[in-house]
């Protein structure tokens, strides 16, 4: 017999609650109750990366945590960095201008991980970010772009590029 | 959607012993990047859970008035990596559990679960046998503390009893007083990669920085569960701190391991990364000690 729990959580700024399923992953709670679909389902056991989202300020792989445990947590998604007037954020500008973006599937997930390294406003070497970004598989771009496009994010936050 | 019977979520430890004698075939849930995902697999599909994940009493490092570090099961990987304390005292256990999967694992994957899946390739066991950590484990009758040695009974089974939880892993002040610590994770990939075989190491040298006075090697992936490798630290007990000692040292490991072919690497292969890391693991200790060889 199915078996439900009311969840309420912060989804990008905004206080949400939901009767769900015990048995969905966060995944599932984003994409089919609140239609956050660039969190992607992919690999599903934890591996890709493409269902990333922050939690608490944290990097977490959606598909392997439970929607139940989004109880009084605060999530952002992709969908989050949207500014008021429809402009893209900065991190996002970056993918586009250094051609991060191929097929597009890992780039939620991925952006998410760099607004968590961005936010952490300390500067970090090519291998801390190269280890930081490691959460996310991308059979496209070969990584070197990805790296460039929060590279060159992160010295434009920290003042040091023009 | 999971396949789950059922979930119980526990609120607190008293409430997670309740949950055990009351659903006694129910599997526990820490952070659930083993769990979550062997019933993706089918492995664990099917059955009850309860969930431990929202207990927070079970967070955090502290340090107890003895000097003893208390680290909650629930902690994760990358808060221990963090944590002052860790990187003040223990440094090594931080370095060696930031190398388990990806940063989104270290996130959820917690010490706890880590130790009670009872695997050899866990990133944090073979640190923690080279801590000689000891396992706080709260049933119905109260707390019980045994030594991870003990805690490990074979291959995927540990020493939790029927109404009990794991809440705390404990590091003797006297076991990382003194001590320097190096652990060398061997995998085919730097992220999300299980360790085809991984070495932790313990030294204390004497005060002129010559002798070594204490070591202790434990490995992960060398047997079937995470092991000390004693004759190798009954050797060098004593012994001058040079190259000859350490060469000999790596040498000894082998009468104490054992490990097995499998199709992540060849035994012959993990006999040669386990001589080969107990040297550089144990130059590496000698080096952050202030020694030289």
């Amino acid at each position: 017999m199915a078996q439900y729990k009311l969840v309420r959580c912060t989804i990008n700024g905004k206080k949400v609650e939901q009767m769900v399923d015990v048995r969905a992953s966060l995944t599932d709670m984003l994409r089919n109750d609140y239609r956050m679909t660039s969190v992607k389902k992919g690999c599903e056991v934890g591996e890709c990366g493409a269902c990333n989202v922050l939690i608490d300020g944290e990097c977490f792989n959606s598909c392997i945590y439970l929607a139940v445990w989004a109880e009084g947590k605060n999530i952002r998604t992709l969908e989050g960095l949207l500014s008021e007037d429809g402009e893209l954020s900065d991190i996002q500008q970056a993918f586009i201008d250094e051609a991060a973006v191929q097929c597009g599937f890992c780039t939620p997930g991925v952006i998410m991980s760099a607004v968590e390294i961005l936010e952490s406003g300390r500067d970090y070497t090519d291998d801390e970010l190269r280890k930081l970004l490691s959460g996310h598989l991308c059979r496209c771009t070969g990584y070197e772009n990805i790296l460039r496009a929060v590279r060159k994010t992160l010295d434009k936050r920290l003042g040091k590029a023009e | 959607m999971y396949d789950i019977k059922a979930l119980y979520e526990a609120s607190s430890v008293e409430d997670a012993i309740k949950l055990r004698l009351e659903h006694p075939d129910a599997q526990i849930l820490a952070g659930g990047s083993d769990v979550l995902v062997q019933i993706r697999e089918g492995k664990r599909a099917g059955k009850e859970l309860i969930s431990i994940y929202m207990i927070d009493e079970m967070r955090g490092v502290s340090l107890d008035d003895n000097g003893d570090i208390r680290i909650g099961s629930l902690t994760s990987f990358s808060h221990i990596t963090k944590n002052e304390i860790v990187q003040k005292y223990i440094n090594v256990l931080g370095e060696a559990v930031d190398m388990v999967g990806s940063p989104q694992i270290r996130n959820i994957g917690t010490i706890g679960g880590n130790t009670c899946n009872g695997v050899t390739s866990a990133d944090s066991a073979s640190t923690l046998f080279a801590l000689d950590a000891l396992v706080e484990l709260t049933g119905a009758n109260g707390k019980r503390i045994i030594p991870i040695s003990e805690f490990y009974i074979k291959a995927g089974t540990v020493d939790i009893k029927p109404d009990e939880i794991q809440t705390a892993i404990i590091i003797p002040k006297e076991k990382y007083n003194g001590y320097k610590g190096h652990y060398i994770k061997y995998a085919m990939r730097n992220a999300l990669d299980i360790t085809t075989t991984g070495c932790s190491v313990n030294v204390k040298l004497s005060d002129d920085k010559k002798v070594f006075e204490d070591v202790r090697i434990a490995y992960g992936v060398a047997g079937p569960i995470p092991m000390r490798a004693k004759t190798a630290e009954e050797f060098i007990k004593g012994k001058p701190v040079n190259k000859d000692t350490a060469q000999e040292f790596s040498k000894q490991v082998l009468n104490d391991i054992n490990p097995r072919d499998s199709w992540r690497a060849s035994k012959a292969f993990r006999q040669h990364l386990a001589t080969e890391l107990a040297y550089r693991a144990l130059k590496e200790c000698v080096k952050l000690s202030g020694g030289e060889m």
